[in-house]
């Protein structure tokens, strides 16, 4: 579905992300993990074209994404990012159906697709015309979701959705999303930096350093089979970490 | 169908400032001079007489409108242009087709450097310009230089050549009688006046700078009714520095053909008004406060309607509106694109916000006169200046209103697959309209103050009022310009307060509920 061919990106001298070869298999989810400054934002960035590789190409669905077809290739994805992304001078409901009011669709298609995406996100209706600063964390996250999923795209991007939100919540939507990922069966490419989290979405775990990826394979190769002692270095702190219940703190171990 | 939020709030704002604007017009076109039940007032020749700012020569303006006035002709008298150079060139240019000078300033300051003696020679020279003279109306309204009569008589002054001998003396000369050739500095020179102690100022300070005693000697005009108010020695001139200052009428010479009749009725004038006349006529306009318009129409006999105080303050208003309205209408039209550029642009924006900047650096009056030339006088070049003042604010706000758009806000519309102009016109302006708004409020309570300084060119508003006040030394005068003018100010500032609560975005006025 989705392909990264010999990408590379730096921010002024500084590299993000190495040559990197990724295939993001159909129908999955894939979990991008590792600590912070690992490049897997990076690498998700590039998915949806709002970073270009120095070098490379990034493949979608075997064609080059170029600036000429950057808008309908954007339009077949949806993104969430950590903090929800929501348009603050809109409402719930308008944040939604932003998209589909642009490209014309009539009322009562989009009264449908409002619908059908409330109810996939167990979303309160009453919730629609609040403004997103009156909207809880995970109302915001979820209102984020319904606006990547509305035109119904072939890939959804989450850039650690679940990050800002406190521990409760969080499983709460974990749920939630494990279930509308299984329930569509999109590609989904999902950003993380905790490990039982990837573990917990993750058909396949996707290991960054340093800009280049240490390992790919499920959350038992990662554990049983560590291709390189800081796969084992990171398992051992998220463990330890996660064995001191102290989830919140997860992301802060390197 | 699709959110047009931004472009209709600014098109809201825009739409109220050019409604503003137009509903303003004909509060100051309308004025009683033109006012006759003659429905066919349009096609009329006119005549567009003029004055600089003092009383004499702005009651001349009216005899001029009045005696051009008649069913056949069209007149208005476009009072108090701000100096000699300005009404010449106004009279040249064709703005005003004529205005009463002194044959000394002509000589002096308007065909400086020529040997002129004889007043046919005057003529002349005149006419290479496309300018005829009339001959002189009767009145020498020549300078004069006074001090306090008690002042006077103590240090034993009685001529000017006196004056070399106190060289502590402080003088407060109009700026006009500074700079002009045939005033201080020839007089300086004929004198050899030791004095270093000059200032320049207005008028009316002069006579109350020289009862406070801060100076102790000021130019003033022959014809000036101060002169017995104030109680004031004339200083004779004993070497006979100043010209004859014979006032006549300065028409362009094509009234000639185009208004054979109204040339004539001017010329009936010549030697009908003196020393005596003008003085009177002066002394009942700045001391008894009657409107100049009356005086003149005294003076002629003639019977006319004159303005009341609540007519003018009308027409003031409406032409004051004017001036802010379209100014600031046109400004949010070249500032937005403007401040979107910059905001996209950053290299381009740079040069944009410096420009804008400078702009702003430029004393407002001096960037008044500096249009001149461009725009002539009037409405035009104080509706282009209050436009380039408004530029900056506008700019400013919207390039800083888009540039703090956050990154993230900007990738969510980009990854949605919005293209750059809807992503613009649904995410970031109405994102940035508050601040964008603030801009054009600013701009707006600023025009509003600085438009008084269109009073200075004849442009009108509460600035004419207030520079009319000013000139008449008549402080109630002052007052009903500049309280209006505050008022006004204030009244801008609260009608934008409540477009923001109708423009800004919902969304963006709630706090975080916790």
């Amino acid at each position: 579905m989705l392909e990264l061919i010999s990408v590379c990106k730096s921010y002024q001298g500084s590299t993000a992300l190495d040559s990197t070869d990724l295939t993001v298999p159909s129908g999955q989810t894939t979990v991008l993990i590792g600590p912070s400054g690992s490049g897997k934002s990076t690498l998700l960035r590039l998915m949806i074209g709002l970073v270009t590789p120095d070098a490379g190409k990034v493949l979608f669905p075997g064609i080059e994404l170029s600036p000429a077809n950057l808008l309908s290739v954007r339009r077949h994805m949806g993104y969430v990012v950590q903090d929800g992304g929501l348009f603050p001078h809109l409402t719930a409901q308008e944040n939604v159906t932003l998209m589909a009011r642009y490209l014309g669709w009539n009322h009562k298609r989009i009264d449908d697709r409002l619908g059908e995406l409330t109810e996939l996100t167990q979303f309160p209706a009453d919730g629609l015309q609040r403004y997103p600063v009156q909207l809880s964390g995970g109302q915001q996250q979820r209102v984020s979701l319904m606006r990547a999923l509305l035109l119904d795209p072939d890939v959804l991007l989450l850039d650690e959705p679940l990050g800002a939100l406190d521990p409760m919540i969080r499983l709460d939507l974990q749920e939630i999303l494990r279930s509308i990922f299984q329930a569509l069966g999109k590609t989904v490419v999902l950003v993380t930096h905790d490990l039982s989290e990837a573990g917990f979405f993750g058909d396949r775990l996707v290991l960054l350093r340093g800009g280049r990826i240490v390992q790919q394979g499920t959350l038992s190769d990662l554990v049983e089979r560590t291709a390189d002692p800081f796969v084992m270095q990171f398992v051992t702190a998220q463990r330890r970490s996660v064995t001191r219940e102290e989830p919140a703190l997860q992301g802060k171990q390197p | 169908m699709i959110v047009r939020g931004p472009a209709r709030n600014l098109l809201a704002v825009l739409g109220v400032c050019v409604l503003l604007g137009v509903l303003a017009i004909p509060l100051f076109l309308k004025r009683p001079a033109v006012q006759t039940e003659s429905t066919t007032a349009s096609e009329r020749p006119s005549v567009r007489t003029g004055s600089k700012a003092f009383t004499e020569s702005v009651i001349l303006g009216e005899i001029l409108a009045l005696l051009a006035e008649s069913d056949e002709v069209a007149a208005e008298h476009r009072a108090g242009l701000a100096g000699t150079q300005i009404a010449w060139r106004a009279l040249v240019t064709g703005e005003i087709d004529a205005y009463v000078e002194y044959t000394g300033t002509i000589r002096k300051d308007i065909l400086t450097g020529r040997d002129l003696p004889t007043s046919e020679a005057l003529g002349q020279a005149l006419a290479e310009r496309g300018i005829h003279m009339s001959r002189p109306l009767g009145f020498n309204n020549t300078y004069a230089i006074g001090m306090r009569k008690d002042v006077a008589a103590q240090l034993g002054i009685r001529k000017i050549s006196d004056l070399g001998v106190h060289p502590e003396l402080k003088f407060g000369f109009t700026n006009e009688f500074l700079d002009r050739h045939d005033g201080w500095p020839g007089l300086r020179v004929r004198y050899q006046l030791p004095q270093t102690q000059v200032t320049g100022m207005e008028h009316a300070l002069a006579y109350a700078s020289l009862q406070s005693r801060s100076i102790d000697a000021t130019d003033f005009y022959f014809t000036d009714a101060k002169i017995t108010i104030y109680d004031l020695q004339i200083l004779n001139d004993d070497r006979s520095y100043f010209p004859n200052y014979d006032a006549v009428v300065l028409y362009r010479a094509e009234l000639e053909t185009r208004v054979p009749q109204v040339v004539a009725a001017w010329r009936k004038l010549e030697g009908r008004i003196s020393e005596t006349d003008m003085q009177r006529m002066n002394s009942r306009v700045e001391l008894e406060k009657v409107a100049e318009r009356r005086v003149a129409a005294d003076f002629l006999s003639k019977d006319v309607a004159v303005e009341s105080a609540g007519e003018r303050m009308l027409r003031a208003a409406g032409q004051h509106l004017a001036l802010v309205a379209l100014s600031l209408a046109a400004a949010i039209v070249v500032a937005l694109p403007l401040g979107i550029l910059a905001a996209y642009r950053p290299a381009l924006g740079q040069g944009i916000l410096a420009a804008a900047g400078i702009l702003q650096t430029i004393p407002s009056i001096a960037l008044l006169v500096l249009l001149i030339p461009l725009l002539g006088t009037g409405f035009k070049p104080a509706i282009a200046a209050l436009f380039l003042y408004s530029l900056l604010p506008i700019v400013r706000n919207t390039y800083a209103g888009l540039h703090n758009v956050p990154l993230s806000m900007r990738e969510s519309a980009e990854a949605l697959g919005l293209p750059a102009l809807a992503r613009l016109r649904l995410i970031e302006l109405p994102m940035a309209a508050r601040t964008i708004l603030a801009g054009i409020k600013t701009a707006a309570v600023i025009n509003v103050g600085t438009a008084t300084l269109g009073g200075f060119i004849g442009a009108g508003g509460f600035g004419q009022v207030i520079f009319t006040g000013l000139y008449k030394d008549d402080k109630a005068l002052i007052l009903q310009g500049a309280i209006p003018t505050a008022l006004l100010a204030l009244a801008v500032q609260g009608l934008f307060e409540l477009a923001e609560r109708l423009l800004v975005p919902g969304g963006l006025r709630l706090k975080r509920q916790e």
